[in-house]
């Protein structure tokens, strides 16, 4: 766009440089072999389809979408069970972010069609937001919905500990926050199986704000038991493009190691205050049941028992149970880099950003959303090359 | 002793009284608000006749009639850069003025909500009558309805205006042809970001006003830079932003466009705050920006004739449309590659205009 400059992002899109990233990938990358990369964050799925970035890659490098779209791996379940509190509980204001609000859970329902319906859901902007929503109406029992991964987490973390302090007892969270390294681990170790459901990965372009957060340390383990590069990137999209770079270079020197392109905001330990907060206030479920990656071990958090009483999971006896997808549905294997949008039969027909179907088209991060709003037209291009019906 | 004046009649407190059901009853209480309030305001003759309707005179042989409404519905009623009332001006004269009608009569509906404070509808009132006066457009009939509190929102305002089209102007969003220019008139997005910024849970420090103005003027402009028949499409990009109306166009003419990101003119205060909230500025609203599509011939002539009008001070020439059986609006990225961009799916911004 053409503005009059704007400091700390120009730099991170300058045309110029964008060039010459793309020359040096394009020497960089050997012509006879494929490179497959995964970004695991739907922040970069964001980036490379609002940037065009694809047509700045050569053909033999692919960038595959990974299920870091909070929304998007939330099992409809969950969903189930604060649009079930909501509408059965007239006191209740369940809050969550935007995002949340459109996924299509049970029913033909969702958190916003279940305010049509008599619920009180509001969006908040922040997990702070909710809580100051909780002091304003101290009649009503406001129930944070609350979703993430470890970027997500210490806000959350930090408005139980306040409404502790501050003895706000009319707040209570419903917890989904998820953990990155779990699902890497799983996605790879699948991978290594070599079944047709999950995609050879040469690569992963880590996560940018988790990692602030987390730190680089721990997807070592991605390098050491699944001999897999890392390169954790920020989300501007000249970060995604050096970082592309930075995978197709150890993937040509035949080296695994987890590299930092954002350096400016990701250290080796990442932000200890956060994690100490974090640990303080959550511990991990024995299990979690992701949306397209099945049940995983120590792959999320729930509020520990010294803070059960802001657990709206114990306060109002919530319990979720599993809700299969549509049938027709490939979210799942679109989560797990199985299949691509327009592989499945929903897409850009019943299943839209207006009228979602699965969960991968409501968030702007969602592999499928990113592709309906920014890519949909490529489709007929790679129709048009290999014979094809879009 | 004082002698009663069977005449006299408290007039209302527009200081401190609130709006009760009375003012919309039909009684004496509403026939003292119009009288004190609405025409002391808008005062022209056709309110002071005090009929139920306006009698307009005919229009000049040759031309056409148009009509448009809007339904205001703003939340905070009072922004940077206008308020619920000149919104509610300045909105429907620009869908009379893209359509290349002069707009000449306003009529106007307001339902309010009991309780709400006389002074705020003086003060939005007052506002539109300087919009109105501004823009050389009378607001020549109206009506008032009060609901029970917790029914509205403080003030809904629909206006519905008249305008005249000269003959020779046939502008339409089914007439963008392949190989014309798209031009827009200034920076976008700044009303959407003004009544974000001021919204409750996110207000945030901005210098950012809303572009709330009326078009009808600049339009002249352009028609008096070109043979008519050189502007195919106008259109002023409210909700849903640049994005949503040339999608619109491209549907409707059944075309496609290729547009140019970095010829986006976008405030470097707009662009922030975008960044800041994760929106895209071509998804904001705009209330006084203007989108045109020409023949090629006339992109030069218009675009000097935008940037020479007060209200195009910012104009630029953002790309073309294209053949396209599939209606797709295609952006070239300020990196080089190549994205669609789309209608805005859900709603970032409820109820902005």
């Amino acid at each position: 766009m053409s503005t009059t400059g704007m400091r700390y992002v120009d730099e991170f899109r300058d045309p110029q440089l964008a060039a010459g990233l793309a020359r040096a990938i394009a020497h960089a990358a050997r012509p006879r072999r494929n490179y497959a990369f995964m970004e695991f964050c739907g922040g970069h799925t964001h980036a490379i389809s609002r940037y065009g970035i694809t047509d700045l890659l050569p053909a033999n490098v692919h960038m595959i979408h990974g299920p870091g779209c909070p929304v998007c791996v939330l099992p409809i379940g969950r969903i189930d069970i604060a649009i079930g509190l909501a509408l059965a509980r007239p006191d209740v204001i369940l809050c969550s972010y935007g995002d949340c609000l459109r996924v299509p859970a049970s029913a033909g329902l969702s958190l916003h069609k279940a305010r049509a319906r008599g619920a009180d859901v509001r969006m908040v902007y922040s997990a702070a937001d909710a809580l100051a929503l909780a002091q304003r109406e101290p009649r009503r029992e406001v129930v944070f919905f609350a979703i993430g991964f470890e970027t997500t987490t210490p806000p959350t973390a930090v408005v139980i500990e306040q409404a502790r302090a501050l003895g706000v007892d009319n707040f209570s969270v419903i917890c989904n926050h998820v953990l990155t390294p779990p699902a890497i681990d799983a996605l790879l170790g699948a991978a290594a199986t070599g079944r047709d459901d999950a995609p050879h990965l040469d690569g992963i372009l880590g996560p940018a704000h988790v990692s602030t957060v987390i730190g680089s340390a721990p997807y070592d383990f991605v390098a050491e038991h699944h001999h897999t590069p890392v390169v954790i990137a920020g989300f501007e999209p000249l970060d995604v493009m050096q970082a592309i770079l930075m995978l197709i270079r150890q993937v040509n020197e035949g080296r695994v190691a987890v590299e930092n392109e954002f350096t400016r905001a990701v250290s080796l330990t990442g932000n200890r205050k956060a994690q100490a907060l974090v640990e303080g206030v959550f511990e991990r479920r024995e299990a979690f049941a992701w949306r397209g990656l099945g049940s995983l071990p120590h792959s999320a958090l729930r509020i520990r028992p010294a803070f059960a009483r802001w657990d709206a999971e114990l306060k109002f006896a919530l319990e979720d149970r599993p809700v299969p997808d549509h049938r027709a549905c490939e979210c799942a294997a679109i989560l797990r880099g199985a299949k691509r949008p327009s592989d499945c039969a929903l897409f850009a027909t019943v299943c839209t950003p207006q009228t979602p179907l699965g969960a991968c088209m409501v968030s702007a991060e969602g592999a499928c959303a990113a592709h309906f709003s920014y890519g949909r037209f490529r489709d007929r291009e790679r129709a048009a090359t290999t014979g094809t019906q879009p | 002793m004082s002698t009663p004046d069977p005449a006299y009649r408290r007039p209302i407190d527009l200081k401190h009284g609130r709006v009760d059901l009375a003012f919309g009853a039909g009684g004496q209480a509403m026939a003292q608000l119009i009288a004190e309030l609405f025409a002391r305001a808008f005062a022209n003759d056709y309110l002071a006749r005090g009929d139920d309707a306006a009698v307009l005179p005919a229009l000049t042989a040759g031309e056409r009639l148009v009509l448009a409404t809007d339904a205001h519905v703003v939340s905070p009623l009072f922004f940077p850069g206008g308020d619920i009332g000149s919104l509610s001006v300045h909105g429907t004269i620009n869908d009379l003025a893209v359509m290349g009608a002069r707009p000449l009569y306003l009529a106007a509906s307001f339902i309010l909500e009991e309780g709400f404070a006389l002074a705020e509808l003086a003060r939005i009132v007052d506002s539109m009558a300087t919009a109105a006066r501004a823009a050389g457009v009378a607001v020549v009939t109206g009506d008032t309805k009060v609901v029970e509190r917790g029914k509205g929102d403080g003030i809904f305002i629909t206006t519905t205006g008249v305008g005249a089209l000269p003959a020779g102007r046939d502008p339409g969003g089914a007439r963008a042809q392949p190989g014309d220019a798209i031009l827009v008139s200034g920076p976008l997005g700044d009303h959407g970001m003004a009544i974000m910024a001021q919204r409750e849970a996110l207000a945030f420090e901005s210098e950012i006003r809303s572009d709330s103005a009326a078009l009808h003027d600049l339009v002249e402009t352009l028609y008096a830079a070109t043979d008519a028949s050189a502007i195919h499409v106008l259109r002023d990009p409210t909700r849903g932003g640049l994005a949503s109306t040339l999608n619109e166009i491209a549907a409707q003419s059944g075309v496609g466009m290729l547009v140019d990101e970095a010829s986006i003119p976008v405030s470097s205060a707009v662009q922030s705050a975008c960044e800041l909230l994760g929106l895209d500025p071509l998804n904001l609203a705009n209330e006084g920006k203007l989108v045109l599509i020409c023949a090629p011939h006339a992109t030069a002539s218009l675009l000097a004739a935008m940037r020479a009008h007060p209200l195009g001070g910012g104009a630029a020439c953002i790309g073309e449309v294209c053949i396209d059986p599939q209606g797709f609006v295609q952006l070239r990225t300020c990196l080089g590659g190549r994205r669609m961009l789309d209608w805005l799916a859900g709603e970032p911004l409820p109820r902005i205009c």
